[in-house]
């Protein structure tokens, strides 16, 4: 059966994002066995409303998170796409910004805030720290990239990078919800690696 | 280069406390850890070997300045005298050199590592240290210890272990951080709470400890700069700055007149850019709002200015050895010129939005103060000091840049709380647009970059360099020993003062309080773990 879905943003061509074919990938494996006609646009209401509400965790640990500051602030507003409602909880929290380097002594602690966030959750790994230790690579206290101890949604890379960047990575998250399934057969995510 | 007098660790202590009554040393600006390896046959006499710490000392009377440095050669067990007691401030800095050397610190009431965790294995600093490969990643929580360890010296001249307790059973402690959106940051208090009282409270730092200082000892000094950077992400351009100038004056580098006028103006743009969202961020925490949109609108203005010029927003890249990365864009002039108006037109929206609110009022006046004694003995300059009444600003203590061409006002209120610390940043925007506005006019022609060898050598010595930050003094320390890699770069931290002064500022305030005082102390995480 041919799936007809996309990963699309309202008013934004599709071929302007760059990462289709993964996405599009994921959309096959995901309807393999076929899409229920009825449960599938009932997936299709829910992921519309899940991807332009996605709460962020408020979390960071250095200078990303002040751009992730002036995101919040009137000049770029992430109200428009529906992530102005930061919390401060994990446990209210849709999906974690890792907004700055991870430490040694800090990663135990992102793995709890992480593990009390409720599922479905998301990781975008933002800045070069987070996603692979950046300029501080070669430390003895860094963790070289977040992905070593949660699995990563959306990189988007950086020192730090620019809001439009944050942008860009948090639509591609939303192009990520939208197509993912919850009602009818299983849900074929990748399965959790054993150490996470 | 610097005169560093040596004293034996056995007189240290006596003669610490002779220079703090007598030449009246109350300001303990720096303490640095060092490691000078072990002894070698090609050693003069002169030649200081061991483990060891540098003291940089300063008079805020007479305004005389001390640099001692002591050192021991027992690497098994490092032991030198504390001067805690003389200055407070000594707490913190010898908690660090105890993290990163081993040296322990006998009459230290609180020997626990800072930085990394109880569980650390090794000292990551000294030379024959291989951090990584003693401490894989470990993802087992932490245990947090109510008890800490003290090293007293009896009177026959032993020395024995004393336990003593931090937090007692029937404390009731509250664990705040490091995930929380007012410890700007990722800082963990312990709070001891009486009621609603603060009875004590233990700061836990290092959570973003990024080993910047020993990453420093591998990198060549181009390389060492684009950290400076990322330490203060507020006062990017101060910090370069303070490394820059510190090359250069132990080089005998001279950079042009149009470098020192590029420089001072990016520095002041940068603190009016800091106390922006000093005001944006304090105003957050407290629940106002719509303060926070005034205060990033504005500051977007100077990001673009920034941008134009260096091509990033947060962090520039600016400064380098010699001069700066690029001239200056065509527009800058005219945009700044655009700006220092805008900015004395707009000002009284947010005095009238946020300062002359009664909530804020309430929240700020007469709470967390921090007498002038208390301030020098902890090291809080900046904002806080000045706050305090204490004449602590380095652009009239030590002018560098053209600060002593252009007329300013040093802001200075007495009451030492936390509203006068807020006003201090409020009135100093202003008093930065009036150096800018001196200098924009003027600024002259000439090279912008100084001709540079791509690799450095710096000449043997001990060089210290210190520039007013965003939020006070942001000192380096470098020790060379002729290579291309400095052997020792030492950051005297603006923010590790700051830190170190909140259990006495907000002991018998109320919990609450902790916010709006952690605001106006306007510490900066990154900073104060490295």
């Amino acid at each position: 059966m041919e799936v007809t879905k996309k990963p699309k943003i309202k008013s934004i061509p599709y071929e302007e994002f760059i990462d289709n074919e993964s996405l599009e990938k994921l959309v096959e494996e995901l309807n393999a066995g076929g899409a229920n006609v009825m449960v599938g646009v009932l997936d299709d209401l829910v992921n519309w409303g899940r991807s332009n509400s996605l709460w962020p965790l408020t979390f960071a640990t250095s200078c990303c998170g002040i751009e992730f500051m002036a995101l919040g602030a009137a000049r770029y507003d992430m109200a428009r796409f529906g992530f102005e409602v930061a919390r401060a909880s994990p446990r209210q929290a849709d999906m974690i910004m890792v907004c700055g380097t991870i430490t040694n002594k800090m990663a135990p602690v992102l793995k709890r805030l992480y593990d009390q966030m409720p599922d479905p959750k998301y990781v975008i790994a933002v800045g070069g720290c987070a996603v692979s230790g950046g300029p501080f690579k070669k430390s003895y206290h860094v963790v070289n990239g977040v992905d070593k101890i949660l699995p990563v949604d959306v990189y988007i890379p950086g020192c730090p990078p620019r809001p439009e960047a944050f942008y860009y990575g948090m639509m591609q998250l939303q192009r990520k919800v939208k197509i993912e399934k919850f009602f009818g057969g299983t849900n074929r995510k990748e399965k959790k690696p054993e150490n996470f | 280069m610097e005169n560093i007098l040596f004293i034996d660790p056995t007189t240290l202590h006596d003669e610490m406390l002779r220079l703090r009554n007598e030449k009246q040393m109350d300001f303990l600006e720096s303490l640095t850890g060092m490691d000078w390896g072990v002894a070698d046959e090609k050693d003069t006499p002169e030649t200081l070997r061991g483990l060891g710490v540098v003291y940089h000392l300063e008079s805020t009377v007479t305004g005389e300045r001390f640099t001692l440095r002591t050192a021991t050669t027992n690497r098994e067990k490092p032991e030198i005298p504390s001067v805690s007691d003389i200055w407070k401030i000594a707490d913190f800095y010898e908690r660090e050199v105890y993290d990163y050397y081993g040296i322990v610190f006998v009459g230290h009431p609180d020997m626990r590592r800072l930085f990394l965790r109880n569980d650390w294995s090794g000292y990551p600093m000294r030379k024959d240290n291989d951090p990584e490969k003693e401490n894989p990643l470990r993802m087992d929580n932490e245990e947090t210890f109510d008890t800490t360890k003290e090293i007293k010296l009896n009177p026959d001249g032993s020395i024995k272990n004393k336990e003593t307790l931090l937090f007692g059973d029937e404390e009731y402690v509250v664990n705040i951080g490091p995930q929380h959106p007012a410890t700007h940051g990722v800082m963990r208090f312990r709070v001891s709470l009486e009621g609603e009282m603060i009875r004590k409270i233990d700061a836990n730092c290092g959570y973003i400890h990024r080993g910047i200082e020993k990453m420093n000892e591998s990198l060549t000094y181009p390389q060492t700069l684009a950290l400076t950077d990322r330490l203060d992400y507020l006062g990017a351009h101060q910090n370069r700055h303070a490394l820059c100038m510190c090359i250069e004056k132990a080089m005998g580098v001279e950079v042009s007149e149009r470098v020192q006028y590029i420089r001072t103006i990016m520095d002041e743009l940068q603190r009016i850019d800091s106390h922006l969202l000093f005001y944006a961020c304090l105003a957050m925490d407290l629940g106002a709002l719509t303060a926070f949109f005034y205060g990033f609108r504005e500051r977007e203005m100077l990001l673009d200015i920034f941008e134009e010029t260096c091509g990033g927003r947060l962090i520039m890249n600016y400064n380098t050895i010699g001069g700066v990365q690029s001239d200056l864009h065509p527009n800058f002039v005219k945009r700044v010129k655009e700006f220092i108006p805008y900015m004395r037109n707009i000002i009284h929206e947010y005095h009238d939005i946020f300062t002359g609110n009664i909530i804020a009022q309430e929240r700020l006046k007469g709470v967390g103060v921090i007498s002038k004694e208390e301030a020098i003995s902890f090291g809080c300059t900046g904002g806080t000091g000045r706050a305090s009444g204490w004449a602590c600003d380095v652009r009239k203590r030590m002018p560098y840049g053209v600060y002593n061409k252009v007329d300013f006002k040093e802001i200075l209120y007495t009451e030492g709380d936390s509203f006068a610390r807020y006003m201090v940043r409020m009135d100093e925007i202003m008093e930065s647009l009036k150096i800018i506005e001196q200098l924009i006019d003027n600024i002259p022609e000439g090279s912008y970059q100084e001709k540079m060898k791509p690799i450095i050598r710096v000449p043997e010595g001990s060089y210290y360099a210190a520039v007013e930050g965003s939020r006070g003094e942001f000192g380096v320390f470098l020790e060379s020993h002729g290579d291309k890699t400095p052997y020792r770069l030492h950051y005297r931290s603006t923010g590790l003062p700051l830190v170190a002064a909140i259990d006495t500022v907000c002991r018998g305030t109320k919990i609450a309080d902790l916010i709006a005082i952690g605001g106006t102390l306007d510490y900066v995480v990154p900073d104060i773990d490295r």
